[in-house]
């Protein structure tokens, strides 16, 4: 296998090829293996290899697209057990978890508190601690002396390094008690972050992130705050490999997207008027934002032949989609008198006149089936996991088995990982990690202890990718040109050496491992972290530096995971 | 042709090894071969939360604002600390802006009122979204008006581009390159030891997307090197205030007088959402009074520590929308309209109140409740993009608004 890595490593860098010569060269069997590895799974961890190696590939893609079969890591369950907010209601998470507004209201008495003790009583010390702020005793100065102090006391237990040395229920119950707005972006990161790093059903979390990205919503915009968690538990989730339709209605009538894109406020003008609605919804009438982003961003894509009229037609028939009451993390709700009753023309169909809701489901059904959401998809799925540049070959087959079984993914993911060209030399190590993915396959393939995950959700922060903070509807690009620049790649060197040289609060690396593999050689080092043979200048590199006796065995590890090498799957 | 980096990477920085060149030499190597001798360098400042506008720069001369406002006006001058500090005598400044009333005074800092974003919006996200895209009301914008306003280069610095943070603010996303400094001294390869073997590795990967990408990674950080190695001193006395936007600020300045090629730099002050309590005891105190202390104790010691070297910058300040022109039932106010800005530097037409006052009456206000927009903020942008950058290319800087009215802030 060695000699075999290290030129295919070679004819990736300097990628001579025409792109579909490149897309025809297949892979060795021990290609395959590494390569299915790199684009499933969020990275292999060791012992990897060798299971897909004994099971075969094929079998091991089939499993993973059948994430029910398999059985859930243990490590997992037991991590994910405390985040309690990922069980709730979004109601539930509103009343044990009040966003400012909520405590404003409680303290003005035109909410009632909490009926449950613990939910209760932060209540009432975050009115406590509101009623002191709006009090406002904090002037410059005395600001100033508390830093000069080295801190507040309070603040230094709540930081990261600090917390991660607790154990995960009183650490829980810390964060709970001192820093309440923290705890629903604690467990949503938390979560997110276990999932990829622990769980077995690896491409389920990697289509997971794919779709949550692709219909992104920003938790710190207002009531997303309260509405993410049941978002990604109940609109995305369910359907990661079920039907693009079922999808696409989940997340139409997920209140975290109407609120997200403003849908909720978009009534008809006229009927707005009829009805004498508070002025500032009256001011507002049709609210054209997410039948934009349905159409641009969802289904057809910029080039997917609409126009600016078909984008009103929309908005039209979306009117009365909304929430009851989103901050208080309302349920969706249908509000008829509030909808646009007249005919729509959208992309040619005629919607009839007197509709309802079905307006909007009609809509749907034209733009899940049209072709150019089969194509839009199908692009977006094989920039994910193919290469940035995909072969239209690959697009116009994926497209018809799109359309042919109208749109299920599991269909289409399945008619990608069994074509040639995923098996190529032009997808091979093609794309640039994510800050996600680099991260965690960094936890991965050190085989890293991971008891507090903030720590390392704050390092995918400085790369560039804040979880649940894309504030465009865009989400994140998956293009490599995206994560490639001075202080993002800087930030990936300085996390690789913190990650091995134990300097990521939280999480544990064993460098015991590393000592013992060192006794052979450097490269055996960059191979236990690789799972194949480094590139022979980053070989060099680091045998350089050995020579003048500097890196010990777990920074060898270290500068491997930041070497040009690791950085690309 | 030799690039500049290249130039600068094989010969002089050779000549002293990596990493102990003296702060001179880079300095001298882009002076000696930049585009133009000087480059002009623009610092937008972002007060997120949409701060209180009215009280920032108080109309004094309009019966209406004490109306409005029975606890929250700032009174008319009266040259005590407790009134607004006459500019016209019609706008006053808050008295906790004190420490910009002498750069009014010289006639380096304009003030724009009744400026803001034509979008009705009142959410903070969508509005902070739309003045940072450059684009109201369209949300698919995809990169930052300052990153736009930078004409692509080729050999620029690697630091032409900087925002002061964790992470690059919407306003500076897009294909020209911009780098998020949290501090000057963490952009480096922390551990030392690993420093040389990770350049090594990069320089040497046949990669080319990450040998590129590594090359202009060691260049900055050579860059930085040089800025790191001394402590930073600022000039004419000046101690920079301990707050976020006061480190923030020290950051830039020593940027810019390091010379290592820095045109557009952006910053942040968060907190101004102040919807109750937003006056203490008296209406000069509390919340946006500290907070306004803050903000002008950071604005003046940057135009002092740089002192001539303001003649090449601008630093100009925006925030997402204004806030109710009537104060409300807990001392505060609520989301609004239009707001204010400031412009200051060497090469701004300062100590004057631009733009039309639309007036506080009540058929004055936006939707019978907010100061009416006269101004949109791209033409105070676009002014300065245009006349102070020096990019004519302002429809691409703001998309869709192709003919932003200059105000007259930059002197020509």
């Amino acid at each position: 296998m060695k000699k075999f890595a290290l030129s295919i490593v070679l004819v990736a860098g300097t990628a001579a090829f025409s792109s579909e010569t490149q897309f025809s060269q297949p892979l060795n069997k021990d290609q395959e293996i590494l390569h299915a590895l790199n684009r499933l799974t969020f990275g292999p961890r060791p012992g990897d290899v060798e299971a897909v190696r004994k099971m075969g590939v094929k079998k091991w893609i089939d499993l993973q697209l059948h994430p029910e079969r398999i059985a859930e890591n243990p490590e997992l369950v037991q991590r994910l057990q405390p985040l309690d907010s990922l069980h709730m209601s979004a109601a539930e998470i509103a009343t044990n978890y009040p966003p400012p507004q909520l405590i404003r209201a409680m303290m003005n008495r035109s909410l009632p508190l909490p009926a449950d003790p613990d939910a209760r009583e932060r209540a009432e010390m975050q009115i406590q601690r509101l009623r002191a702020k709006q009090q406002d005793k904090g002037d410059d100065q005395a600001k100033a002396d508390v830093q000069a102090k080295g801190g507040d006391p309070l603040q230094q237990a709540m930081r990261p390094q600090v917390l991660a040395t607790i154990d995960p229920v009183e650490r829980r119950k810390l964060v709970a008690d001192r820093t309440p707005q923290q705890v629903l972006p604690y467990d949503l990161n938390e979560a997110k972050l276990y999932r990829a790093i622990y769980s077995n059903r690896q491409l389920e979390e990697q289509m997971a992130d794919f779709w949550f990205n692709h219909f992104n919503v920003y938790l710190d915009k207002g009531a997303d705050r309260i509405l993410t968690s049941t978002y990604e538990r109940d609109a995305i989730r369910p359907h990661v490999f079920g039907k693009f339709r079922d999808l696409l209605e989940a997340t139409a009538e997920s209140p975290a997207m109407l609120f997200y894109l403003d849908n909720w406020e978009s009534v008809s003008p006229e009927r707005a008027q009829e009805r004498r609605f508070p002025k500032a919804k009256q001011a507002r009438g049709l609210n054209e934002n997410y039948a934009r982003e349905l159409m641009e961003l969802h289904t057809l894509g910029v080039d997917g032949g609409y126009t600016q009229q078909d984008i009103i037609e929309v908005a039209r028939c979306f009117t009365g989609w909304t929430i009851s009451q989103p901050n208080r993390g309302g349920d969706f709700t249908y509000n008829d008198r509030v909808h646009d009753k007249g005919e729509k023309t959208v992309l040619g169909v005629k919607i009839p006149a007197g509709g309802g809701r079905d307006d909007a489901e009609k809509l749907l059904d034209i733009l899940a089936r049209h072709p150019s959401t089969a194509r839009f998809i199908s692009t977006k799925l094989a920039k994910k996991f193919v290469a940035d540049d995909p072969p239209p070959a690959l697009i116009e087959r994926l497209a018809k088995t799109f359309h042919d079984t109208d749109g299920d993914i599991r269909a289409v993911m399945s008619a990608m990982l069994d074509s040639k060209e995923f098996f190529s030399e032009g997808a091979f190590r093609a794309k640039v990690k994510t800050p996600l993915e680099l991260v965690v396959s960094a936890a991965r393939a050190t085989n890293a202890q991971v008891d507090f995950a903030i720590p390392l959700a704050n390092q995918i922060a400085q790369l560039g990718e804040p979880l649940y903070k894309k504030i465009e509807p865009t989400g994140y690009s998956s293009a490599n040109a995206e994560w490639v620049n001075s202080a993002a790649l800087l930030a990936r060197m300085n996390f690789a050496l913190a990650l091995t040289a134990n300097r990521v609060p939280g999480s544990k690396v064993d460098a015991g491992t590393f000592e013992n593999t060192f006794d052979n050689s450097a490269s055996a080092v960059a191979r236990q972290v690789l799972f194949h043979d480094p590139t022979q200048q980053t070989l060099d590199s680091i045998e350089k530096a050995l020579a003048q006796k500097e890196p010990t065995p777990e920074m060898v590890a270290g500068l491997v995971l930041g070497s040009p090498d690791f950085q690309r799957r | 042709m030799t690039s500049r980096r290249l130039f600068l990477k094989s010969s002089a920085l050779g000549m002293f090894g990596i990493g102990t060149a003296p702060a001179w030499l880079s300095r001298a190597l882009y002076a000696a071969d930049a585009p133009s001798p000087r480059k002009k360098i623009l610092v937008a400042i972002f007060q997120r939360g949409a701060v209180d506008g009215l009280n920032m720069v108080v109309p004094f001369g309009e019966q209406n604002y004490y109306k409005l406002r029975p606890n929250l006006a700032i009174p008319k001058p009266d040259r005590t600390e407790n009134s607004a500090i006459d500019l016209d005598g019609f706008f006053g400044l808050h008295p906790a802006l004190a420490p910009l009333k002498p750069i009014y005074d010289a006639g380096h800092m304009a003030i724009v009122q009744a400026v803001g974003s034509p979008d009705p919006t009142r959410s903070h996200f969508d509005a902070q979204d739309y003045m940072e895209s450059g684009t109201p009301g369209r949300k698919a914008t995809s990169d930052g008006w300052l990153n736009r306003a930078l004409v692509p280069e080729k050999d620029s610095s690697p630091v032409r581009a900087v925002s002061v943070g964790a992470t690059l603010p919407r306003a500076m996303r897009g294909q020209n390159e911009a780098v998020a400094i949290a501090n000057v001294n963490d952009f480096q390869v922390k551990d030392t030891r690993g420093a040389g073997t990770f350049e090594s590795m990069y320089e040497n990967s046949l990669d080319q997307v990450l040998n590129g990408a590594g090359r202009e990674t060691f260049e900055a950080v050579k860059l930085m090197q040089s800025i790191q190695k001394q402590s930073y001193a600022p000039e004419n006395g000046v101690e920079y205030p301990k707050s976020s936007l006061g480190q923030d600020l020290m950051q830039i300045a020593r940027l810019i007088k390091s010379n290592v090629g820095l045109e557009v730099a952006f910053a942040e002050m968060r907190g101004w959402d102040t919807h109750v309590n937003e006056v203490g005891a008296r209406p000069t105190q509390g919340q946006l009074a500290n907070l306004l202390g803050q903000f002008g104790n950071a604005l003046a010691a940057f135009y002092q520590d740089l002192g001539d070297k303001m003649a090449d910058v601008s630093v100009v300040t925006m925030s997402e929308f204004g806030r109710t022109a009537r104060e409300n039932g807990s001392r505060g106010t609520d989301h609004g309209h239009a707001n204010v800005m400031f412009a200051f530097g060497g090469g701004i037409r300062g100590g004057k109140v631009h733009g039309e006052w639309p007036g506080l009456e009540q058929e004055q206000l936006y939707e019978q409740r907010d100061l009416q927009l006269t101004t949109d903020f791209r033409d105070v942008l676009g002014e300065l993009v245009v006349r102070h950058l020096g990019n004519s290319r302002v429809a691409s800087v703001f998309p869709g608004y192709e003919q932003p009215k200059f105000r007259g802030i930059v002197a020509g």
